[in-house]
């Protein structure tokens, strides 16, 4: 990965995120879920993937993917919001909830014990991956045969 | 027509007994785990996704392990899972130019800007049995793990088909937002635009695609496909969320692209330019983008103002109406089931005709002794 100048996380980039971890691995950062409200309870569901022709063109439907959403409220009336990858409701309800706790003066403490940690895996991750891809980079010569020389 | 029969209760319920025993095996041998199977049968899983339509490893994991590892039983039992679910909406189109790349070569580049990755790949492997793996189950892994220096950065790796492009040496794409049709939602009617053939295409049958592909480089319709790139890698899946008014990832899917260069077309007063031809599948699907790609060259001879070669490859009613394989094994193995009234009719008639070609033989015979 190229060194970029660290942008400030959105709330869509947080979102993301809780979405492509596992499960089990946010339930690890965050045992407790806070007091709240679920406004919509845990939802499995799918979305149509899409691509597009030619990988430039004109968008067509791939197939779907599983995924689960929920929505909670917090005592203060903080609302959060959660689509996960997947079919855990448990995963959507703490995705929900953290969105919402990020909103709150609780943000520092859940930024640095659950999406600092989450991130710094991900990209852990994708730098192993990435290595290992680079093992395998190649460079084929074309040889000249002899008839031709 | 079918009749609808009843009773067999018993009978059937002891099948589908004895039906469970078989599938677990010997209850002396350990039972595959789900997770094992997503894991170590990772192609197969692969496969069920890309045609079941629906990217859930987990899912398709038990769906293999139920069907006692029959792809297509797999498959149909995804299929029938999906239609329970409730449809949120549609993500953005995915950006594989922006791909996490895995994997990345290209046959008509040798020195392709970002380099040429080869992956966890079967090429170039001698295709003998290792029984290792059935020895002790297991093979040390030699040799190289990670290397220092990483891939370049997903920006970096641009489709090798611009830079063709960029000499208008290919036929360009060009990059709408028109909201494709969706044959999940309305049947599939004929003449089908490209968005429609490219989805039937992904969720289509691997074998059934891989032979009329086969089919096109062996003469029928022939269009001289190149692989310009194959890529395998994960994209991130975005999409719109109305309760929040802006768009986040929902997750991030492993998917193949094949973008295959084809014969040029060109004309006294157009240059000749390269063609192309698209494959897209969930998970590691390489035989299957490919042949997609391929089969998508050929649906395209209309717009493209070729002949129409008669090739089966190039006839979208036979290749879109026969290329899923639940519809195709639903039709086909519906006629294992009881069908004695049609038959006792087809039965009737056979007896009839029989009779009075009998009759009237007799009849002549009769005539000529006369």
């Amino acid at each position: 990965m190229t060194d970029h100048p660290p942008l400030p996380h959105t709330r869509a980039d947080n979102l993301g995120l809780l979405a492509r971890a596992s499960a089990s691995r946010i339930q690890a950062l965050l045992p407790d879920l806070p007091d709240h409200q679920v406004l919509r309870a845990p939802e499995i569901g799918t979305v149509m993937v899409r691509g597009r022709a030619g990988g430039t063109g004109a968008p067509f439907n791939l197939g779907e993917m599983t995924v689960t959403r929920a929505s909670v409220q917090l005592p203060c009336g903080t609302v959060g919001h959660g689509y996960v990858q997947g079919r855990s409701r448990p995963h959507a309800l703490r995705a929900a909830a953290i969105d919402a706790l990020l909103q709150t003066d609780a943000a520092a403490r859940i930024e640095a014990g659950v999406i600092a940690p989450l991130r710094a895996e991900e990209t852990a991750r994708r730098h192993a991956r990435a290595g290992r891809a680079a093992a395998t980079r190649v460079e084929f010569f074309t040889l000249v045969r002899g008839e031709d020389a | 027509m079918y009749v609808a029969v009843k009773g067999g209760e018993r009978a059937i319920g002891a099948a589908h007994y004895w039906l469970a025993e078989v599938r677990r095996g010997p209850a002396d041998q350990p039972a595959i785990h789900t997770d094992a199977i997503r894991d170590q049968l990772s192609l197969a899983v692969d496969r069920v996704m890309a045609e079941g339509s629906l990217y859930d490893p987990d899912l398709a994991a038990l769906a293999i392990k139920q069907a006692r590892g029959d792809l297509i039983e797999a498959i149909f039992l995804i299929r029938a899972y999906r239609t329970t679910l409730p449809r949120f909406g549609g993500s953005a189109p995915v950006d594989t130019g922006a791909m996490d790349i895995a994997r990345r070569i290209s046959a008509t580049f040798k020195d392709a800007p970002g380099g040429q990755v080869l992956g966890p790949t079967y090429d170039y492997t001698h295709r003998l049995l290792d029984f290792r793996l059935m020895a002790d189950g297991e093979v040390p892994v030699e040799g190289t793990g990670a290397e220092a220096a990483p891939s370049p950065a997903a920006s970096d790796v641009l489709h090798i088909l611009s830079f063709l492009n960029r000499d208008g040496l290919i036929q360009s794409e060009n990059p709408t937002d028109a909201d494709p049709g969706d044959l999940t939602r309305e049947p599939l009617e004929l003449p089908a635009d490209r968005a429609l053939r490219l989805q039937a295409l992904a969720r289509g049958d691997e074998g059934f695609l891989l032979g009329l592909a086969y089919s096109t480089q062996r003469g029928y319709a022939r269009n001289h496909a190149f692989v310009g790139e194959l890529r395998i890698g994960t994209v991130p899946v975005a999409m719109d969320i109305p309760e929040l008014g802006f768009a986040i990832d929902i997750g991030e899917i492993e998917v193949t692209e094949c973008d295959t260069v084809n014969q040029f077309t060109g004309s006294r007063t157009e240059p000749a330019q390269f063609t192309r031809g698209y494959g897209l599948s969930f998970g590691q699907t390489e035989r299957k983008a490919l042949s997609m790609a391929l089969v998508d060259r050929a649906l395209r001879w209309e717009e493209l103002g070729e002949d129409d070669a008669g090739a089966p490859a190039q006839d979208a009613e036979f290749v879109l109406y026969h290329c899923d394989n639940i519809q195709a094994t639903g039709f086909l193995e519906h006629i294992k089931l009881p069908h004695y009234v049609d038959f006792q009719a087809e039965l009737e008639l056979v007896r009839r005709l029989r009779a009075d070609a009998a009759g009237t033989g007799a009849d002549n015979n009769r005539e000529a002794a006369e």
